[in-house]
């Protein structure tokens, strides 16, 4: 879908921005909002840049810099930590070679971090995309990502 | 007409299918239709039965029989074992069944004898028809608000009930709609806070998914009494299942002409939005979260005024948390005196809970208001994993409070914990075995609040980041006594000047864990000479 598509679903109300926000960066095959993506949205709702600019940095789920094919957010909350999270992350870390916030070299994965998932119950979990993942080892978290990796 | 001899509900939550429930509901009924079954037995999907990390759960009716940990290829043989031949799997039956009921705090063991409130249809019926809402005393509420108590009644059966809000603030939530509803200006507007992140807390994505209905009716009800003709859900943008079941049940109930124009001719109209949050912890506070609504930054606001003067683009606005609103139509169907049957008599009411940690059946839970901790987590919960024992708690998510065992008997209410130094809070209890580190609990707890800083005041923004190399220099063995201090000194004047209640709350964790854990604190650093 291009730029003028998304915007077209939606009323140009400031009260939208979020949701056409979260379009654009889905539509961008590098999962974040590039400088047109902003430039579009700021003047369809007829803002500034730096105001959109301003609201997209404000917001964990928004990237303004490109990012890899499958986003990886990992959670890091008190839950997840008694759980075990920190040598997970740790070891994604390194089996990956990123830092949190790094993508793969061949542009696969995105690490990030992210706030309580509410799936407490399974802790330590993650999300890959939009698919939520639990009781996660590294064995299960090498599976999950090789699956990934075949599928593409 | 087609009698159905059995009735198989699949719990389809963002746990379950987690675990894969579409596949194993699919090899269900797929296997049903085999056998040639599928007129006498029927595959219903459902809500979270409130088990988690036990996979896939389905319940066989009439029997009543919960199996756990079912995968696809476990489908062929429920079928043609239970379903066929009537032999329960006797393999794969739950071990640890979640409480249905709430217990009652005088009798607990008692439990086939109590109801649930808020959990009530959580489980039970299928959250995408809304007849099966309909069929459990759904919409009765509103009826009962339209032809006998008009909005003044519903103001006064909420404040007669003592319902506070659930959401952690525990502001009272009659008092709330009697402002909003006498103060000038229109149109007014109801908000529900769904955008629920505080760690560990997941009651209200379950109430979201498993009764989407009953939220629903709670906002009608809300905005009937305040005159309010909108209303906006704002839910966090990660929970994708509850977006997608609310936007259903928003339809259906357009369908049947319970939201719109008009509704049942009684002369209110009223309509609902879901609106998608994206990822901002400060946003649960309600004035930042109608910055965000309003397509803005989400910084607090200075309060006064508070939004139910001046609130979402400057008119008069009721915010309240979804676990309130669910206790609404029950309040208004069964009145006031039945609802005050249940709880304390300072807190009426229930609370819903989300335990987790080292316990043995993790999950979400609905208790009387007063019961104490050791009841939670031994009658609920299981007690602790592995026969460990227990250390502490971290009570009301990462704003909350640690709790040592000397509060195992403490009763849990808004207003008693208070006088313990402690809160309720959000509802989420973390439970520590005796090998947890309570530093490194307390480092994971600052993490997240400097994470989630806004940068909007200064005492939070550069006191989150230095509360932070305090206690990873005291994890990483280099603090010193006067870390410690500086810990406590620095969370006071957080508390005492932050804009807004994320930098005012992170003193007691901080103070708390001094409380139960002062040893074990001190003997981290470097001693003095």
């Amino acid at each position: 879908m291009n730029r003028e598509a998304i915007l077209k679903k939606f009323e140009p109300n400031l009260s939208n921005i979020l949701y056409i926000m979260h379009d654009l960066q889905d539509n961008n095959p590098e999962k974040y909002l590039a400088k047109e993506d902003i430039e579009a949205c700021a003047d369809y709702l007829n803002v500034p840049y730096s105001y959109v600019h301003s609201v997209a940095s404000f917001y964990t789920m928004f990237s303004l810099k490109p990012r890899g094919r499958n986003i990886i957010r990992i959670c890091e909350s008190p839950p997840c930590h008694l759980m075990g999270a920190d040598s997970l992350i740790d070891y994604l870390k390194g089996s990956l070679k990123v830092d949190i916030g790094g993508t793969t070299k061949d542009g696969m994965f995105t690490l990030e971090l992210t706030s309580c998932l509410g799936v407490c119950g399974v802790a330590p979990a993650m999300m890959l995309n939009e698919e939520m993942f639990g009781n996660l080892t590294p064995e299960k978290v090498d599976s999950i990502l090789d699956k990934r990796r075949k599928e593409i | 007409m087609n009698l159905v001899r059995n009735h198989v509900l699949i719990s389809i939550d963002a746990g379950t299918i987690m675990a894969g429930a579409r596949a194993v509901e699919k090899a269900l009924v797929d296997e049903i239709n085999r056998q040639g079954l599928a007129g006498e037995i029927a595959v219903l999907e459902t809500g979270s039965i409130g088990a988690t990390g036990q996979g896939v759960v389905i319940v066989v009716y009439p029997e009543g029989l919960y199996y756990a940990n079912v995968t696809s290829e476990d489908a062929s043989e429920i079928v043609e074992e239970h379903l066929l031949k009537g032999r329960p799997v006797k393999r794969l039956i739950m071990t640890e069944m979640p409480r249905q009921q709430v217990i009652r705090k005088e009798k607990a063991g008692l439990l086939k004898e109590q109801a649930r409130i808020v959990l009530r249809n959580s489980g039970v019926i299928n959250p995408e028809n809304i007849d099966e809402y309909i069929a459990e005393g759904g919409y009765e509420g509103i009826e009962r608000a339209f032809t006998e108590l008009k909005p003044a009644g519903v103001i006064k059966e909420i404040k007669d009930s003592g319902l506070v809000g659930r959401g952690g603030a525990a502001f009272t939530t009659a008092m709330k709609w009697d402002f909003a509803s006498k103060a000038p200006g229109d149109p007014k507007y109801i908000i529900c806070n769904a955008d629920e992140g505080e760690p560990g807390t997941f009651k209200d994505r379950l109430i979201l998914e498993g009764d989407p209905h009953k939220l629903i009716e709670g906002m009608m009800l809300a905005g009937y009494a305040v005159g309010a003709a909108k209303g906006f859900i704002y839910i966090r943008g990660e929970y994708a299942l509850s977006i997608e079941r609310l936007e259903k049940a928003i339809t259906q109930a357009r369908l049947y002409g319970l939201l719109g124009e008009n509704i049942l001719e009684s002369g209110f109209s009223f309509d609902l939005a879901v609106m998608k949050g994206a990822g901002a912890y400060v946003c649960g506070e309600e004035t930042a979260l109608i910055e965000s609504l309003e397509g803005k930054r989400g910084h607090p606001r200075n309060k006064p005024p508070y939004p139910v003067t001046e609130g979402l683009w400057g008119k008069p606005t009721v915010v309240n948390n979804v676990e309130t609103l669910a206790n609404v139509p029950e309040i208004i169907r069964n009145g006031a005196a039945w609802y005050r049957g249940y709880g304390t008599d300072k807190c009426p009411g229930t609370k819903v809970y989300t335990i987790i940690g080292n316990v043995a059946t993790p999950g979400l839970i609905e208790a009387e208001m007063g019961t104490t901790l050791r009841d939670i987590i031994y009658e609920y919960a299981g007690g602790i994993k592995e026969g460990k024992k227990f250390k502490g708690a971290l009570v009301g998510g990462a704003a909350g409070a640690f709790m040592g065992p000397e509060m195992l008997d403490a009763k849990m209410d808004f207003v008693n914990l208070k006088e313990y130094a402690a809160v309720l809070g959000s509802g989420a209890i973390l439970v520590m075995d005796e090998s947890t580190d309570i530093v490194g609990m307390l480092q994971s707890v600052l993490h997240f609040f400097k994470h989630e800083s806004c940068g909007h005041c200064v005492p939070c923004r550069l006191g989150t980041k230095q509360l932070v190399e305090i206690v990873d220099r005291i994890a990483g063995g280099k603090g010193k006594v006067e870390d410690i201090e500086s810990l406590v000194k620095i969370s006071e004047v957080m508390r005492d000047t932050s804009f807004c209640p994320l930098g005012q709350s992170l003193n007691l964790p901080i103070s708390s864990s001094l409380k139960y854990f002062r040893d074990e604190v001190y003997g981290r650093v470097q001693q003095p000479a």
